[in-house]
């Protein structure tokens, strides 16, 4: 990042854009950041700190911007954010899934049943083949699931949204009849794992070997990007734009590794850990560092490997140019059916990995796991940016949705919001954010 | 990676007698209305063919079936001499088919390159889109049809209408097309661009290619053209070379469906 000289021409044109606009739209110029992002992450603090101080000023204690209840938030959010990601994809192709709660409770059984019932009888129970061959499973199911939607969708003909809506029923129903509605529980114990707790958390020298990785992984990105920026002689980023990404990505990263190392666990849980292990707990209490939970690192991976599909591979350039327009995506060859069906497929499989992680949690898999899932999926990718209309769309913002729909969720239940209000405020967010939405596209024309 | 159309003079020369591409008795029916009705129309290498006739008269659909876009009822295409099946617009290109439509047919939330590659993108050595040299190569061929257009980042829905046209033949003049089909190319344009269009083609002429030309200003149509197929209610009217038939000829055989003597009549030809 060095290169002053070779991008000279390119900042001193951007110098000369830049004359009369103010300082905060040249910083987002220069460092190329989304104004969308901005306002989400904005959106986002508003929440927070308002929780807070409202919990602050009304019962005299600020619970929300606490170590514990934003670890137990990031943990909270990984299931709707797994599969927020998924429905970007669906809702950029112009169509709707209203399904995906029920395949994830019809998943989240069928892995229950799988690991609970059947394989202990093969392989013994506590086998550590247990967990990753239920994980695997539950995926498949769910992946078959979607296919079946595409299928209909794609090449039947049906509407997205009929498909699902009768998927909603059909899969919900199928939950119920496959063990009778009856609850199975508890699940294999490395399965329990994928919900993170105490011990489904990596603890704090892990979580900074994955932060140090992550610092890593932005420099090298924006390294690679200016090198290949440079070798076609595109206009380059101005260098201290460069270093102020690169600063704030590895602040937000090591920020985040403080805080959930920050984070104990609670005294009984290391009590009970110090006895297992045979340790004797110092005067004043042991401090173990939860460290990232398990669910939230397979939301990061599962987010890093989307954005990679989305923008990185053919499978994503198509699904963009069919949200765009349908009928030019056909006629410039691609094969529009087969990608909806893909689409619908990679929606299932991320319900049934999102089934892994809520039945773990709850260490137990219920008919009625995922209820009303949908919603929050489908608001969470609209919040996120994602159009309607079709064609426009980002993973990151589909999870930085997830977080903010969580963070309502979770302040109001923390500042003691009865249901009926809860939804009603969700629903009202709902709607309101698709308005903003409206209203800002209509500006940006 | 060729960003340019390539000459085919070899084969040119090879096969004289035997037209580039035949489309023998094409019909198509849309709910009993019969769009296309036993058409034939040939074209040869290095000619630009002006299709010609009424809105409806079953142009667009024709050449909609050349390009894999519909599904033909009744009829063969011939390229080289050899039947060829296209049911899709893969097989299509596959055949060295291009076609510019009238509605363009770009993809408006993606920049330029991104549509000048669509379905058939650039990859790197791990399978991933090569972004940053389908980008150089757009920039290539956009430099020579439109040397002012610098809006590579921007999705084309932002572009005007004639930068978007650029964009729509840059796309099909990129694969080394031999049978390039253009419906209405300079519908957009103005006379500047127009005359940049009108350059492109006689261009591509001469490097072999063969072009289905649909327009509806004479003007162009008698500057352009090598010959002319015209067509009225789905059937043709009759075939000419545009020496033979005069502006007023053609125009009789687009209103009145009336054939002149040095045309080629066919089955929609008035009996007057």
């Amino acid at each position: 990042m060095s290169d002053s000289s070779s991008s000279g021409r390119a900042e001193s044109a951007l110098a000369h854009l830049n004359v009369h606009v103010g300082p905060l739209s040249r910083f987002m110029r220069a460092t190329e950041i989304d104004a969308r992002l901005l306002g989400m992450v904005g959106a986002l603090g508003l929440i927070w700190i308002g929780f807070h101080l409202y919990g602050a000023l009304v019962n005299n204690f600020g619970a929300f911007l606490t170590p514990r209840n934003l670890w137990n938030l990031s943990v909270q959010t990984a299931s709707i954010g797994i599969m927020a990601t998924g429905m970007v994809l669906v809702i950029v192709t112009r169509h709707i899934d209203l399904s995906v709660g029920s395949i994830l409770g019809f998943c989240a059984m069928v892995m229950a049943i799988t690991q609970v019932w059947i394989l202990p009888q093969w392989l013994g129970l506590g086998h550590p083949l247990i967990w990753i061959v239920a994980v695997i499973v539950g995926i498949i199911t769910g992946a078959m699931v979607g296919s079946l939607h595409g299928w209909l969708i794609a090449y039947r003909g049906i509407p997205a949204f009929i498909v699902t809506l009768g998927g909603l029923l059909a899969w919900r129903g199928m939950a119920f009849l496959l063990a009778r509605g009856e609850t199975i529980s508890p699940v294999d114990s490395t399965f329990a794992l994928l919900g993170g707790g105490p011990y489904g958390a990596v603890g704090a020298l892990w979580s900074w070997v994955i932060g140090l990785i992550a610092c890593v992984g932005v420099i090298a990105l924006i390294l690679v990007g200016r090198r290949q920026r440079r070798r076609f002689q595109f206009p380059l980023r101005p260098v201290w734009a460069e270093w102020v990404l690169g600063a704030l990505g590895c602040g937000l990263i090591l920020g985040f590794v403080i805080l959930v190392n920050s984070y104990p666990w609670p005294r009984g849980i290391v009590r009970q850990y110090a006895q297992s292990e045979g340790i004797q707990i110092p005067e004043g209490g042991m401090f173990i560092s939860h460290g990232f939970a398990i669910p939230v690192l397979i939301l990061i991976v599962v987010g890093i490997l989307m954005t990679f599909l989305v923008n990185r591979t053919r499978f994503g350039r198509y699904v963009f140019a069919i949200g765009g327009n349908p009928e030019a995506a056909e006629l410039a060859g691609i094969n529009t059916k087969w990608v909806t069906l893909k689409i619908f497929a990679l929606m299932g499989a991320l319900c049934g990995l999102s089934a892994a992680v809520a039945s773990a949690r709850l260490n137990s898999a219920t008919n009625a796991l995922g209820t009303l899932d949908e919603l929050y999926v489908i608001a969470a990718a609209v919040i996120g940016g994602t159009s309607l209309s079709g064609g426009i769309g980002t993973i990151y913002g589909a999870i930085l949705g997830a977080l903010v729909m969580q963070s309502l969720q979770t302040g109001m239940v923390l500042i003691g919001f009865d249901a009926a209000v809860q939804q009603i405020v969700v629903g009202s967010v709902l709607v309101i954010a698709v308005w903003l939405d409206t209203v800002y596209r209509k500006r940006a024309k | 990676m060729a960003a340019r159309p390539k000459a085919t003079p070899a084969t040119a020369a090879a096969t004289v007698g035997t037209p580039l591409l035949e489309l023998r008795d094409m019909s198509i029916a849309f709910g009993g209305i019969k769009a296309v009705n036993h058409a034939t129309v040939d074209l040869r290498r290095g000619e630009v063919m002006g299709l010609l006739g009424h809105n409806g008269a079953g142009k667009s659909t024709l050449i909609k079936i050349l390009s894999g876009a519909y599904k033909r009822d009744t009829g063969k295409i011939f390229i080289d001499g050899d039947e060829v099946h296209i049911s899709n617009p893969r097989d299509a290109k596959g055949y060295g088919i291009e076609t510019i439509y009238q509605t363009l047919a770009l993809a408006d939330n993606v920049d330029a390159a991104a549509n000048l590659y669509l379905g058939r993108e650039l990859l790197t050595a791990w399978g991933t889109l090569d972004d940053a040299a389908m980008e150089a190569e757009a920039r290539k061929v956009m430099g020579r049809l439109n040397p002012n257009f610098q809006r590579f980042k921007d999705p084309v829905k932002l572009l005007s209408g004639g930068q978007r046209q650029s964009v729509a033949i840059a796309r099909a003049i990129l694969f080394n097309a031999r049978i390039l089909i253009m419906d209405e190319p300079t519908a957009a344009l103005g006379p500047h661009e127009t005359s940049q269009v009108g350059e492109l083609i006689r261009q591509l002429k001469d490097d072999g290619i063969g072009i289905f030309l649909i327009e509806h200003d004479i003007h162009n149509v008698f500057d352009l053209c090598d010959r002319i197929c015209v067509m009225k209610n789905g059937q043709v009217v009759g075939t000419a070379d545009i020496g033979d038939v005069t502006k007023d000829e053609v125009l009789g055989m687009i209103i009145a469906g009336k054939c002149p003597d040095r045309a080629v009549p066919g089955p929609g030809a008035a009996n007057l």
